[in-house]
């Protein structure tokens, strides 16, 4: 039984809508499983919990190879919105939520969520900016102790 | 294949330990392997969402993972995790005899 994974602490750095699927998609899994999770929000990802943004995030049309669409293409204007609309009507299919039903399905499922203290401190952030779901803002020596035996996933 | 003795009878198991045979199943070996997970005793709350899983697997030959389960059987996340703790969709879809549901979501 040791070696089965029994905790994970998630960090989601990116803002992009790719960039923070893959970690509420794996902290979601754990749960399903019965792993614990904790997600812990950084940088650009913040984004991801912050109220008036949450609902408004894109995916990324320039810069990424993967697109298979010309760097001056994808630097259009509305190319974002196209490519975003398009993957958020893919996902639905899939039953992948919207990320602020997603982050509530998540804490429903007793993930703890938490807010980057370096990071809120930069942008110049408060508490009342994130949405509810947002336990608390930690420092990285907080985050630590709350991974005391997790597997850390950066993403 | 592994099996598993319920009320007296050989149950045959899948790889992960659900029923082989979701025909196998009645309510009677659901109360049992409900108690094999550790869950005393199914209530009303519990069979709703027992009676889902079987319903959307019978109409979809997949058993529903747990945004589904959140959004279409009447129990919401919070409370599913309760009835079911560590893991509802997994654990339900064992008690209800169907194999663990394939989606990641």
């Amino acid at each position: 039984m040791s070696d089965q994974i029994e905790k994970v602490s998630i960090i989601i750095s990116k803002g992009s809508l790719e960039g923070v699927y893959p970690g509420l998609i794996m902290a979601n899994g754990a749960r399903m499983e019965g792993i614990e999770a904790t997600l812990f929000f950084t940088f650009f990802g913040l984004d991801a919990v912050i109220d008036k943004r949450m609902d408004h995030l894109k995916v990324a049309t320039v810069g990424n190879p993967a697109m298979h669409i010309p760097t001056m293409v994808g630097g259009l204007p509305g190319m974002a919105a196209v490519a975003t609309a398009k993957m958020k009507s893919e996902m639905e299919k899939l039953d992948i939520p919207p990320v602020r039903e997603f982050i509530e399905m998540i804490h429903d499922t007793g993930a703890e969520i938490y807010a980057c203290k370096a990071t809120v401190d930069m942008f110049h952030l408060k508490k009342e900016d994130f949405c509810p779901q947002v336990d608390d803002i930690i420092t990285v020596g907080e985050f630590y102790e709350k991974s005391a035996g997790a597997s850390i996933i950066f993403t | 294949m592994s099996t598993v003795e319920v009320l007296g009878k050989q149950l045959e198991l899948d790889a992960d330990g659900n029923l082989a045979n979701p025909e196998d199943w009645n309510e009677e070996i659901a109360k049992e392997l409900a108690k094999q997970e550790g869950i005393d005793e199914l209530t009303e709350r519990h069979w709703m969402v027992i009676n889902f899983m079987r319903k959307e697997y019978q109409e979809k030959g997949d058993a529903p993972s747990i945004r589904k389960l959140t959004k279409q059987s009447g129990v919401d996340t919070k409370e599913l995790y309760q009835l079911f703790p560590k893991g509802p969709a997994k654990k339900a879809a064992r008690i209800a005899g169907l194999p663990k549901p394939k989606g990641c979501i």
